[in-house]
């Protein structure tokens, strides 16, 4: 098929196809070593027995026939779907809220709701603990149910996965067309027609793209429900229990296999509304701009900030957290736990090599993903090399961590493998953390491409100019809010990530994350409450120099674009 | 590597000579490892006391994590020396061929029953123990009182009706914890009883954790009133300040141990053999007694806070071989009856 398409371009040769095919093959190459290769090697896993010989299905036989196991399947889904409906339903609201209405405080808002996302998933495990534990302040509210089960994991995913929705919905409403609203105003259409006629289809793509990213975010989750699932079992766990619990790789594979079928429907569901979808911002579109409307602005500022408090009250819950004592019966204020007495050097390495982790990742992570993204959208010809690099782009998303991690060693680490001098280095961890949250960025950046309009490019071609011109000149810096959006994304992600590299950590890069876990493990609490705010207020140091950033851009590069 | 040029040129020479020496030598280990976090360091201290011309690496997670990522390296080991992993992760690796016979310097000296068992038969062991983790309960005395629940002395207390829905212990599939004290409550009492106590014990468990110390540390800050753990964390969460008491039952002590032993194929044999012959030395013995109250080197271990003095004697007579070969077989039948259930 790659010679086919080759053959075909080469009917005009040029250096530009042929930089361009160069480029394809390149992105190619880095997912099917960073991601399918070692996928292959996890999954070859589950037809084997422990010795390593073929056995076929066995192993999925043996998982359908074991209740234990197989409830997990239902499990996973009452939780992931619970907190898609959730999640979902309130990023939409607050997103609608941001760029369609004038509720006041907007920036406010949104450093409020995009605070979950600076913190390891610990956190919030650790904060509902307090909160809603036997010993939590607000335990009533749950009236006699516990936390510790789906109740406990749908809030803890909720919390965490709410800015990823967020700032995809919030992506996909900020582009619209005035003119269609002002064609409906003309024409008397009521609201609620003109939201179901032309803002919902003018969304479409990016809402259900949002139900799928969050599906299966929350359907991969490890961390909240090994924390507060108590012995609610759901597939990721399982994927915990058969590695670590009983070192039974294979039925391991099993689980993640099944695990990966989410991103397989995510995948055709995404094509086949693709198919539909038709670039909104084209060249004439004139943004459209909401006009003040008191009760509609002041509903949307009500619920928004209902979110808001929710979230700062389960973050300031961990810091207090940091800095008690022993909580619950030595209530005195300090901040000795900031000392890390339960790590052999004291903690503040492991912070460093995560900062290091986390800038190396969001450098290179977003020009890799971005420019990956731009050449599958953009690009004519070549098309089954783009529909590799696009499928291969959707599917770490459904690969849990965990599995990601294992598949690292067994790929690379496999005596004869070429790249196995990068076994035990940062890199290692740093292409791991890139193709782990590779996902929601390329989903971001075809969503922000996807609503430039083609013609940018018809343009540079017919002026002759060539492609990477076109790139660094027109497409890069009108996309620029969104391609920051995904570095500081990347940058968090490397800095709260956790059951990936737990397995690929060496001692010289130990993370902070990992240190979050260990102290937990540890039994020192308030430790780990302190760690994790350290990783958090780190995070949110970088996301304030990056709203500071965006919004002198806004100001200066993208006044096109509107802001209320 | 630089030196000063401030210094006489005898003393120079001298450091070079040292500098140069400690260079050919220096040598850098990669060590695995579980044990605690904070002991890690003064472990290394120790060590480098006396042998300072090798340098510790160390990788340090969970026993569950440490054991599958070791596995997984299979084919390519990372790690030199293994050192403070369960005895019965060390089975597994063994079986698969993974660890390196060596008898360390002084082997003899050490309590047999930490010793690989094939060095009774004349080989050398694959692996020699450290100390041993015993099962504990972790009781909270504030919420006992608070709750009605009274501290319990034994593991059949754990069954009576006042303990019901305040006990927690950690699930044996997830848990090398967990496994360990189901494996000894079927070797305590015989198969058939062991289920039955079980059974009983079900009814009143909260919940199961997927983390062994996590029931210990549940009860330390209130959450539960009962955690089924080992002995080492409670000690330690008492000790930071925990209202609670740590509970050695009455009918006996299942126990596994923390062992030591050389990854077959590492490149540097000569300082891997040099740790394992310092850690059963008679100084090792003493560090390890710092945490632990059962040592593996006979005649060091002195009572240690939160501990009985008689603890020794209350350990089970456990049978490793018999938990490494049936654990397949105990973790499906236990998964049948008690987690099987979906939660409602």
């Amino acid at each position: 098929m790659i010679a086919e398409s080759f053959v075909k371009s080469a009917t005009k040769p040029s250096l530009e196809s042929l930089n361009r095919l160069l480029a394809l093959l390149a992105g190619v190459a880095l997912l099917v070593v960073g991601l399918l290769f070692p996928l292959v090697t996890m999954l070859i896993k589950s037809l084997q027995d422990r010795a390593g010989d073929f056995i076929g299905l066995a192993n999925f036989a043996h998982y359908f026939q074991t209740p234990a196991l197989v409830n997990s399947i239902a499990n996973s889904l009452r939780v992931a779907l619970m907190t898609t409906g959730v999640v979902v339903g309130l990023a939409f609201l607050c997103a609608y809220g941001i760029t369609r209405t004038c509720m006041p405080g907007k920036r406010l808002f949104r450093m409020l709701a995009i605070l979950p996302i600076l913190a390891p998933s610990l956190l919030p495990a650790i904060s509902l603990v307090y909160l809603f534990g036997n010993q939590g302040f607000l335990r009533d509210l749950l009236a006699g149910q516990s936390v510790y089960g789906p109740i406990g994991i749908v809030m803890g995913m909720s919390f965490w996965i709410f800015p990823h929705a967020l700032m995809l919905l919030t992506t996909a409403l900020t582009n619209s067309d005035a003119r269609l609203y002002e064609a409906a105003e003309a024409l008397g259409t009521p609201k609620w027609r003109t939201f179901l006629t032309i803002t919902l289809p003018g969304v479409r793509y990016g809402l259900i793209s949002c139900l799928f990213v969050v599906f299966t975010l929350a359907i991969t989750d490890f961390g909240v429900p090994k924390i507060i699932g108590g012995q609610f079992s759901v597939l990721a766990t399982d994927v915990y229990r058969q590695v670590v619990g009983q070192q039974n790789f294979q039925m391991g594979a099993v689980v993640s296999v099944i695990l990966l079928l989410p991103a397989v429907l995510s995948f055709i569901v995404d094509r086949w509304i693709q198919r539909r979808q038709v670039a909104q911002l084209s060249a004439r579109a004139v943004p459209w701009q909401p006009s003040p409307s008191p009760l509609r602005d002041w509903i949307f500022t009500l619920l928004c900030y209902a979110v808001a408090g929710a979230i700062v009250l389960v973050i300031g819950t961990a810091v207090y957290a940091s800095l008690v004592q022993f909580w619950p019966y030595n209530l005195s204020i300090t901040f000795e736990h900031y000392t890390f007495q339960g790590m052999a050097d004291g903690g503040w390495g492991a912070w460093f090599n995560s900062l290091k982790l986390a800038f190396s990742v969001a450098l290179v992570g977003t020009l890799v993903i971005f420019f990956n993204a731009w050449l599958i959208e953009k690009s004519e010809g070549f098309r089954p090399l783009r529909q590799g690099l696009h499928f291969m782009a959707m599917l770490p998303m459904a690969v849990p961590g965990m599995v990601l991690g294992l598949a690292y060693i067994f790929f690379f680490n496999q005596a004869g493998n070429p790249f196995n001098w990068l076994y035990g280095t940062l890199t290692i961890l740093v292409l791991n953390t890139l193709v782990h949250f590779y996902t929601v960025c390329h989903l971001t950046s075809v969503t922000a491409l996807k609503q430039l309009d083609p013609e940018f490019e018809a343009v540079g071609a017919s002026l002759k100019v060539p492609f990477w011109t076109t790139f660094c000149r027109v497409t890069l810096p009108v996309s620029l809010p969104a391609v920051l959006d995904i570095s500081v994304y990347l940058f968090v992600n490397a800095m709260t990530t956790v059951s990936a590299v737990v397995f690929l950590y060496n001692s010289d890069t130990r993370l902070a994350s990992v240190a979050v876990l260990h102290l937990d493990e540890a039994g020192y609490f308030a430790s780990a409450a302190a760690m994790a705010v350290l990783i958090f207020l780190t995070s949110l140091v970088v996301k304030l120099l990056h709203t500071a950033l965006t919004h002198v851009l806004l100001n200066n590069a993208q006044r096109w674009r509107h802001a209320c | 590597m630089m030196m000063p040029r401030r210094l006489f040129p005898s003393t120079l020479l001298a450091g070079a000579a040292v500098a140069l020496a400690s260079n050919a030598q220096a040598t850098e280990l990669t060590v695995y490892t579980a044990v605690e976090s904070d002991d890690l360091q003064k472990y290394a201290e120790r060590f480098n006391a006396a042998h300072p011309d090798i340098e510790i690496n160390w990788v340090r997670d969970s026993t569950g994590v440490i054991t599958a990522r070791l596995l997984a390296e299979k084919d390519n080991p990372q790690a030199d020396v293994i050192w403070g992993l369960a005895a019965t992760s060390l089975l597994v690796l063994e079986e698969e061929g993974m660890l390196e016979r060596y008898a360390p310097a002084g082997v003899e000296n050490l309590d047999p029953k930490f010793v690989d068992v094939a060095y009774r038969d004349g080989e050398d062991p694959a692996w020699v123990g450290m100390d041993a983790w015993v099962a504990a309960i972790c009781y909270n005395t504030i919420e006992g009182e608070r709750q009605g629940v009274p501290m319990p002395t034994s593991w059949e207390d754990l069954t009576q009706p006042e303990f019901e829905g305040h006990v927690i212990m950690p699930n044996p599939n997830s848990s090398g914890t967990g496994y360990l004290d189901v494996a000894s409550w079927l070797q305590l009492w015989e198969e058939d009883q062991g289920w039955d106590y079980m059974d009983r014990l079900h009814n009143n468990i909260a919940r199961y954790t997927h983390s062994g110390s996590a029931p210990c540390s549940l009860a330390a800050t209130g959450e539960t009133v009962v955690g089924v753990s080992f002995a080492f964390r409670g000690a330690r969460l008492k000790s930071q300040g925990a209202p609670i008491e740590v509970i050695f039952p009455e009918e006996g002590l299942g126990w596994d141990m923390e062992a030591a032993a050389i990854v077959a194929g590492t490149d540097k044999q000569e300082a891997a053999q040099t740790l394992m012959d310092w850690a059963i030395s008679r100084e090792a013995n003493e560090l390890y007694n710092e945490g632990y109250a059962v040592v593996a080197y006979p005649g060091v271990a002195q009572p240690i806070e939160n501990y009985p003095s008689d603890i020794t004697d209350r350990m089970i007579d456990a049978d490793f071989q018999w938990a490494a070969v049936n654990r397949e077989r105990v973790l499906a039948e236990w998964q049948r009856r008690y987690d099987g259930k979906t939660e409602q």
